[in-house]
């Protein structure tokens, strides 16, 4: 599905290009991205080495640890293939925690984290297991407290009460996660591999 | 100011406080374990260089040629069918770019409050959805990438879902509370 999904947009939007008569335009933007997909990394970098450290930190003080128990009976719920001593439950907790926060640039670090821990108990390292897709699941929907990013732009633009859409957006997520968390537990129960 | 704002303000600073200060009291060699950590962040962020760029490329190349707007005439009467304001559907381009581009949804969805103002009906649901969703196919390719995933199985589908749940709920709740 994902090949699939890829070509589509890269073969229509050539095509399309092309018949609007802006052949160049595709050159443009290919290049132009390609660049920056190796800017964002660089940019990833600094700040998945500072949040990774300051894990290790945590980890190693038993914070992590304190986070896992505190959320633990939710999390092993949610998660019934994992052992109940995995080490991905950390990394994972803080995940979704720095999702919720709006702390983006720190949840991605957490999550590559909990990829790799994932990965570990994964018997069959080229197929998704389904904790990952658990995780991705909640991961991608999960419930955003502090929507940082748009209250900016709302301030910027000049609202009366930049912060007014945080009540919908916390109903809107809690909406998506549940729904998340449903297909996810359905589609698992039919794809058993 | 508000609370909220506040409080995204001081989480990091509170977070890059705390945890050494306590890991400190319970003995743990802050500084050095900070760098053991740290050496991690070199090795994933490279690793994840192919994903970005495959990702990135084909996407630009579909947003960039013009393909959202002939998406979206192709959608519209799909909405107008099920009833929904004309209004709203200024939104289907926004719609379409929050599950593949953060940096792109972004720069639609702020080029919409400032059209509309962030105070109009659209400029909140601009504002709703930009909090509400993710960019669920593009942090898919990368995650599953980092570790060599090949097989996403039912994972797009659920991410996929649970994004259309979104944008239909955020319609809903934001017509019901500012409408």
């Amino acid at each position: 599905m994902v090949n699939l999904i890829w070509l589509i947009m890269l073969a229509f939007g050539i095509l399309i290009s092309t018949v609007r008569g802006n052949v160049s335009q595709v050159t443009e933007s290919a290049l132009k991205a390609a660049e920056l997909g190796v800017e964002v990394a660089i940019e990833l970098i600094g700040v998945m080495s500072l949040w990774l450290g300051i894990m290790h930190i945590a980890e190693k003080a038993g914070l992590v640890q304190s986070l896992a128990k505190l959320f633990g009976p939710i999390i092993k719920k949610l998660f019934p293939s994992l052992k109940p001593d995995s080490k991905a439950f950390g990394p994972i907790i803080m995940n979704l925690c720095a999702n919720m926060l709006g702390l983006g640039n720190a949840a991605t670090p957490f999550g590559l984290k909990a990829m790799q821990e994932l990965q570990k108990e994964n018997p069959n390292p080229d197929v998704a297991s389904p904790a990952m897709i658990t995780f991705l699941a909640l991961n991608t929907s999960c419930i955003t407290i502090i929507p940082a990013t748009i209250i900016g732009v709302r301030m910027k633009a000049g609202s009366v009460n930049p912060t007014e859409i945080i009540g919908t957006t916390i109903f809107a997520t809690a909406c998506a996660m549940t729904t998340a968390v449903c297909a996810d537990y359905i589609f698992r129960k039919r794809d058993r591999l | 100011m508000n609370i909220i704002t506040e409080l995204a303000k001081w989480a990091i600073p509170f977070i890059l406080f705390f945890v050494p200060v306590y890991a400190y009291f319970r003995k743990v060699p802050v500084y050095e374990t900070f760098v053991e950590g740290a050496e991690n962040g070199f090795k994933t962020a490279v690793k994840i260089i192919p994903f970005l760029v495959g990702m990135l490329v084909s996407i630009r190349v579909f947003v960039d040629s013009g393909a959202l707007e002939i998406l979206t005439d192709i959608l519209r009467p799909f909405f107008l069918v099920v009833g929904l304001d004309p209004d709203i559907l200024t939104i289907i381009p926004l719609a379409i770019m929050r599950p593949l581009s953060g940096s792109g949804a972004l720069g639609v969805a702020t080029q919409l409050i400032h059209q509309f103002g962030p105070d109009s009906f659209i400029g909140r649901l601009a504002s709703t959805l930009q909090g509400s969703t993710d960019t669920t196919f593009f942090v898919l390719a990368v995650y599953f990438g980092s570790v060599g995933i090949k097989k996403y199985r039912y994972a797009l589908k659920v991410g996929l879902l649970a994004d259309v749940v979104g944008l239909l709920v955020s319609i809903w709740i934001v017509t019901k509370v500012f409408g």
